[in-house]
């Protein structure tokens, strides 16, 4: 059910504007990878570019390759259709369908996609929502709206909509940034769960929580205003917060600056 | 050794919680007064229209009204109805609205949702708003020429629903843009990256959050035009007998019938007028609350 991600030499562009620069690294199957760095560094961008989301702005562009095991993202006769549900997100502000049950958000991406039969979709709501540890909280509620839910709730369910379609990789851009304490407690035991299944790669400006969280880290920053982001080094959680090859990355990390 | 006082930071002048400036208090009083002075002021007219048209109109809103045309009824002659011009109107309105929503929906879906900054996108924006400031006899007038005239077809319900349908286009087509723009990138992106595709975003996820707006926007659209009588005289023209076929003929309609029937000089034809007038605006009032609770049943869960 996982997938091993290798990007090499990746550069994305919004419209004139050079975003990220030359990023390579590889994401191994089964782990929880960590990107952390100042506002404006690209790591949001380079996620996006994991599943073709930065396409998506008017403008925007990628250069580079994103080999998923085999298959490059890029390749040429890809369907960013395809690679979405392959490579699910997770978005930083909790974003339920405001029109839909908390049921109808779960089974959206399946429903969407033309999946039919009450009962296979019950069998994979009730999974997904186990799976995303929210089913016990409204098992007895399925038909009210997704928006009546409590922040970290919906961030939950919104989790559960994503694992729905069964990815091979979850990627996370800043979960927890909108939820409290307790939420985001709720949301890195999950995390710890789901990586058992999935290739997860988190966004987090809160680098307890990457030290939590993830077994790899990766440092990005930009030299100065305008200028593109780019890796600085990706190593162990463990070595990245102790002993850092990089002098930026300790700086960052010691909170000498950013 | 230092004392709290003098760490603490100065207090602001006028620190009385309690306290409100004068000035402050005044200026308050006035806006409210102008808010409420402008809010009287817009109810003058409104007010005004319904006690008239009620006033007039009821007297002769009796079941008469609703069964009989005025084939063979003259001015002054008591009795005779709007029933030919109730059908008319519905038959034309509803012919327009077919024609009419199907098109400016699918064009606000497509400026919003595909056209992005590309020169199509900006070229139909711009007729889009040309065709706003179109006077609606033009719209009449251009029916005429072109279906009537040039195409040889003769007066009809669909040739008077055709000059409405080119009022109604625009006006359609800005409500529903907006209602668009309305819907949170969040919602089409949660969708992307659910692996949908754009256009069962667009049905699936983005019309029906957008659905309250869009159907308010489309029932001010239909009381407009409903509204309409000069283009309607150049491509219905109009008639005192019971044409059901919106096809074949002309057709009666309430505008064309409160024209004609205020232009005759009799006390009884003014009153029919006026009935005719308020039955137009009942109509308009019934639609409206009818879309609204149809909306109500599809308004996202949240706000219900």
């Amino acid at each position: 059910m996982a997938k091993r991600i290798e990007v090499s030499g990746l550069h994305a562009y919004y419209g004139g504007v050079h975003a990220i620069e030359d990023i390579s690294m590889t994401v191994e199957p089964r782990s929880v990878t960590a990107f952390i760095g100042p506002s404006g560094c690209g790591k949001s961008t380079f996620l996006r570019t994991l599943n073709r989301m930065h396409e998506v702005i008017p403008g925007a562009r990628v250069e580079g390759k994103v080999m998923l095991d085999e298959e490059d993202l890029y390749g040429p006769s890809v369907d960013p259709v395809a690679v979405r549900r392959t490579v699910g997100m997770v978005f930083q502000r909790p974003n339920p369908f405001p029109t839909m049950s908390i049921y109808d958000n779960v089974a959206a991406g399946l429903k969407l996609n033309g999946v039919r039969g009450k009962a296979r979709l019950d069998e994979i709501v009730e999974e997904s929502l186990q799976g995303a540890n929210l089913w016990n909280e409204v098992k007895d509620r399925l038909g009210k709206p997704g928006a009546g839910l409590s922040g970290g709730q919906q961030q939950r369910l919104c989790i559960a909509r994503a694992i729905a379609v069964r990815p091979q990789v979850l990627l996370m851009d800043e979960p927890c940034s909108a939820l409290d304490p307790i939420s985001t407690l709720a949301i890195e035991d999950l995390i710890g769960k789901l990586k058992n299944q999935f290739t997860i790669v988190i966004v987090t400006h809160n680098m307890q929580q990457a030290a939590r969280v993830s077994d790899k880290t990766a440092f990005f920053n930009i030299a100065g205003t305008g200028a593109p982001g780019r890796l600085i080094e990706i190593d162990d959680t463990s070595k990245i917060f102790t002993n850092p090859e990089q002098k930026a990355t300790e700086d960052y990390i010691t909170g000498r600056f950013g | 050794m230092t004392t709290l006082t003098e760490d603490t930071p100065p207090a602001a002048p006028a620190a009385r919680l309690n306290h409100v400036s004068p000035s402050r208090k005044i200026k308050d009083r006035a806006v409210q007064g102008l808010v409420y002075l402008s809010f009287l002021l817009a109810l003058i007219p409104l007010v005004s229209v319904l006690w008239t048209v009620v006033g007039h109109g009821i007297g002769r809103l009796d079941a008469q009204f609703f069964q009989f045309s005025m084939n063979g009824v003259s001015g002054k002659d008591p009795g005779g109805g709007a029933y030919h011009a109730i059908i008319g109107t519905l038959e034309q309105v509803a012919i327009t609205t077919v024609i009419a929503v199907p098109i400016a929906v699918l064009t606000a879906i497509y400026l919003v949702e595909y056209a992005g900054n590309g020169r199509l996108g900006k070229v139909v924006s711009f007729f889009v708003d040309v065709m706003t400031g179109i006077p609606s006899i033009v719209a009449g007038l251009f029916v005429l020429a072109l279906w009537l005239l040039t195409f040889g077809f003769e007066f009809s319900g669909l040739a008077g629903a055709l000059a409405l349908t080119i009022l109604m286009i625009p006006t359609v087509v800005r409500a529903t843009e907006e209602m668009l723009k309305l819907v949170p990138n969040e919602l089409r992106e949660a969708s992307y990256a659910l692996g949908v595709p754009r256009w069962r975003t667009v049905t699936r996820v983005v019309l029906p959050t957008a659905l309250t707006g869009i159907v308010t926007g489309i029932m001010l659209a239909v009381a407009r035009v409903m509204g309409e009588t000069a283009p309607l005289l150049l491509t219905i023209f109009f008639t005192k007998a019971i044409n059901t076929d919106p096809f074949t003929g002309p057709q009666g309609s309430l505008p064309t019938f409160i024209w004609d029937q205020i232009a005759d000089p009799n006390a009884n034809a003014h009153d029919r007028a006026w009935t005719g007038a308020l039955v137009l605006i009942a109509i308009i009032m019934l639609l409206n609350l009818a879309a609204r609770l149809i909306a109500r049943r599809y308004r996202p869960a949240a706000a219900r």
